[in-house]
């Protein structure tokens, strides 16, 4: 796991408990969060960089003391495979027990990554449980694994929140170093299932041609389910590689004559953030 | 004499405060209460506090009229007969509360809204728009946001014009409440939320628990009050338990001699003044809404406030750093707890015969503070700079609010970007209240009107007042002393915690 956050409101329906897990099998040119993509290859490298002693070794693994941590997050900028020295292994009991100090306060929990469908067995057992409890299990994933033939968690799931990073393949490539034909399949699979609850694009500037994707995947989300939600992300340079850092913002005009272009595809839902 | 004078004088006071100003004035030249010497240290000293009541009541300080009957009825004194439609229905409310008194001279109750004007409700369109004025009128003659409406626990379509209306006016008079139950829908609580964000009202409060500490007959009334329907509080006087705390050598002298000290002292001023009202005012003797069944003697209780916990448990434990101050550390709260049910314990052994609302005692009260407190926090709150995480502010906070059945609540700034999912918030506002929180407050970070402790205030009026113009309503200038001493603009932006 590379963290749990207890509350919230952009990750699905009411108030969500979010748990990230660590490990991604796409390599996104804007990732936001890049800590979360490998495991922790135990280099050590980190550990001269943290001003609070919170970081250690034994037995050649890096351990982190989660009370002297000051989450100054000064040990992520020195890491060089894009981890984290604080990612920890949970059970489902120690991750049930941290959703139990908030159940009240939560309609349920969306599982996120880094991707976490990579840990798809986990994942599903994880949804059982979180389902005894009376709260609802939800998915933010690239939409790399074939959801068709992992019956498990698509049964043992609600909904799932889907990022359609790019329409066209080659684009998609240039972005992820993936191809998207599994993302469009599970697309269409899911929004049959009636278990695709939101469709995310991220808009970046000079990068992606913006206009083609958010039209395109509009069209699509209107033949397949115009309520399934359209979210339009701005790209901002937070925790994004050294090379983006300068990638420009788009401006508030950019992203609502984009959510105009979604609207007249036939998108019902469209929001922008 | 200079004070009156220079309330004559004062630019900043329009006509109206002047007046109110002045008569706060003239009743302070008198001495009638005969308060003893000990009492009178405290307040000089100001651990007790009167919060500007005066020195001759000669009303009780909140008074919640049963509308309900004066709808019904009419009223012979102001010559009304019952309304036929919405427009003579929120004409004869108009002219009711112009002659509702209250320690603000204005009336800090104007109704359950929504179930008053429902059977009036024919034509939408017609009701929207004698609603919206009438929200209108309040707000620009009640000229004091602690002004205070109640809408719900279930949805009407009057309820409905009325956030509706609250969406687009986004005043700061009337405050709002909406009762809600487990039986609200869902539906019309988003909507409640909704207007929320964009207004900063309403206030969500726990309906069931006022109904199980006050019976169905309840209200919420100025900041977040609660208090029986046709009667109300003679008084509330608070003890600045921040001060208070000084005067201990430590924990155990604070709870053993030092507060019961302190309470004796205060509820001993508390019966002087409750006894000024009710046995030398006159008011209940002569008062057309006692004699039309709008108010009832037996029907008041009074609030006995307190403020500063945080700061008291802080000082009695020496914490200094952050983890080891209320809110943060178990120790902290746990004395925090201590505190409280000593007080409760206290307050509810003491005696008084007109209280006769709560059983002839007085009721808890979480005070919010004014404008001139420096460092010390309202009622039971967690210092604004010292916000702990969400959920555990919340968890941490909702076991005091079992204590203060006529008032306690918490306030909660959040992101802009929440307004894209309102659920969010009714999850949080639902986890609260089955963890035991009696009221909540919210509104967005980019809302010009904002919640400042219980009251509502624009900041751009802020701005106003503070660059030397007049403001309308007198609460704006409580909301710069709060905004200056209490770093209210400072309040912890909730998003993803």
């Amino acid at each position: 796991m590379n963290r749990i956050l207890p509350f919230s409101s952009v990750d699905g329906p009411g108030n969500r408990t979010v748990v990230f897990f660590q490990g991604c099998n796409f390599n996104c040119a804007y990732c936001h969060n890049p800590e979360t993509i490998n495991r922790c290859s135990d280099c050590g490298l980190c550990l001269s960089a943290c001003p609070a002693g919170a970081l250690g070794t034994r037995n050649g693994k890096v351990i982190w003391d989660s009370t002297c941590c000051t989450g100054c997050d000064a040990c992520l900028a020195e890491c060089c495979s894009k981890s984290s020295p604080k990612a920890v292994y949970m059970t489902i009991a120690e991750i049930m027990k941290t959703i139990d100090k908030v159940r009240p306060f939560i309609s349920g929990i969306t599982a996120s990554g880094g991707e976490c469908t990579l840990q798809k067995e986990f994942l599903a057992e994880l949804f059982l449980e979180v389902h005894k409890s009376g709260l609802t299990a939800y998915v933010d994933t690239n939409g790399s694994i074939d959801f068709s033939k992992e019956k498990m968690l698509t049964n043992s799931m609600d909904k799932v929140m889907l990022d359609i990073k790019s329409l066209d393949e080659e684009e998609h490539r240039m972005l992820t170093g993936m191809s998207n034909s599994i993302v469009l399949k599970n697309v269409k699979y899911l929004a049959e299932l009636d278990k695709l609850y939101e469709i995310r694009t991220v808009i970046v500037p000079g990068l992606l041609d913006n206009g083609c994707n958010v039209v395109e995947t509009g069209r699509l989300i209107a033949k397949l389910n115009p309520n399934i939600r359209y979210k339009l992300i701005k790209f901002r340079p937070i925790g994004v590689p050294d090379n983006m850092k300068k990638t420009p913002i788009p401006s508030d005009e950019l992203m609502e004559e984009l959510k105009n272009y979604a609207e007249k595809e036939g998108c019902r839902d469209v929001i922008v953030v | 004499m200079s004070d009156v004078l220079n309330i004559i004088k004062d630019s900043t006071l329009t006509y109206e405060q002047k007046l109110v100003s002045l008569a706060r004035a003239a009743e302070n030249t008198l001495d009638v209460l005969h308060v003893s010497e000990e009492v009178q240290e405290y307040m000089q000293e100001g651990i007790i506090c009167d919060l500007n009541e005066g020195n001759a009541p000669y009303r009780p300080r909140y008074i919640v009229p049963d509308y309900e009957r004066f709808m019904k009825q009419g009223s012979e004194f102001l010559r009304l007969k019952p309304a036929n439609d919405i427009w003579e229905a929120t004409n004869n409310l108009l002219i009711l509360y112009r002659h509702v008194p209250s320690i603000t001279t204005m009336p800090v109750y104007v109704g359950n809204l929504d179930t008053l004007l429902e059977p009036y409700i024919k034509d939408e369109e017609e009701a929207y728009k004698a609603i919206r004025l009438f929200l209108m009128n309040l707000d620009r003659t009640i000229t004091d946001s602690f002004c205070h409406a109640n809408i719900g626990p279930m949805p009407t379509k009057a309820g409905r014009l009325i956030l509706k209306a609250e969406r687009e006016l986004q005043d700061a008079v009337p405050n709002l409440t909406i009762k809600y139950s487990r039986l609200t829908p869902d539906e019309f609580a988003l909507e409640a939320v909704r207007t929320a964000l964009v207004s900063a009202k309403p206030s969500f409060a726990n309906h069931e628990m006022f109904v199980k500490d006050l019976g169905g007959n309840y209200s919420i009334a100025s900041c977040y009050n609660g208090l029986l329907i046709g009667g109300g509080s003679y008084t509330l006087v608070r003890l600045v338990l921040a001060r208070l705390a000084t005067k201990a050598a430590n924990t155990e002298h604070f709870l053993n001699e030092v507060l019961p000290g302190a309470v004796s002292k205060m509820a001993e001023f508390m019966d002087r003044r409750i006894k000024f009202i009710m046995e030398d005012s006159g008011f209940f003797e002569n008062s057309f809404l006692v004699k039309e069944g709008l108010l009832y003697k037996d029907r008041f209780s009074a609030m006995f406030g307190l403020v500063g916990l945080a700061e008291c448990v802080n000082h009695l434990l020496g914490a200094q750093e952050q983890k080891d101050k209320f809110g943060h550390s178990e120790e902290a709260n746990a004395l925090g707890h201590s505190i409280i049910e000593k007080m409760h314990l206290l307050v509810s052994e003491h005696s008084n015969q007109y209280c006769k609302a709560a059983g002839n005692h007085f009721l808890l009260h979480a005070q919010v503070g004014i404008d001139t407190d420096l460092g010390i926090s309202p009622g039971c709150r967690i210092p604004i700079g010292e916000e702990p995480l969400l959920h555990e502010h919340l968890i941490q906070s909702a076991p005091f609010h079992k204590y203060f059945p006529s008032g306690i609540g918490d306030v909660f700034s959040f992101d802009e970007t929440v307004k894209n999912n309102p659920d969010y918030l009714l999850d949080i506002i639902k986890g609260g209240f089955s963890a035991g929180l009696r009221y909540i407050s919210f509104y967005a970070s980019d809302s010009d009107l904002i919640r400042i402790t219980g009251y509502l205030v624009k900041k751009s009026d802020i701005e106003r007042l503070e660059k030397g113009e007049q403001a309308l309503h007198d609460t704006v200038a409580l909301g710069l002393g709060a905004v200056r001493n209490s770093r209210i603009l400072e309040r912890k932006v909730r998003h993803d915690e």
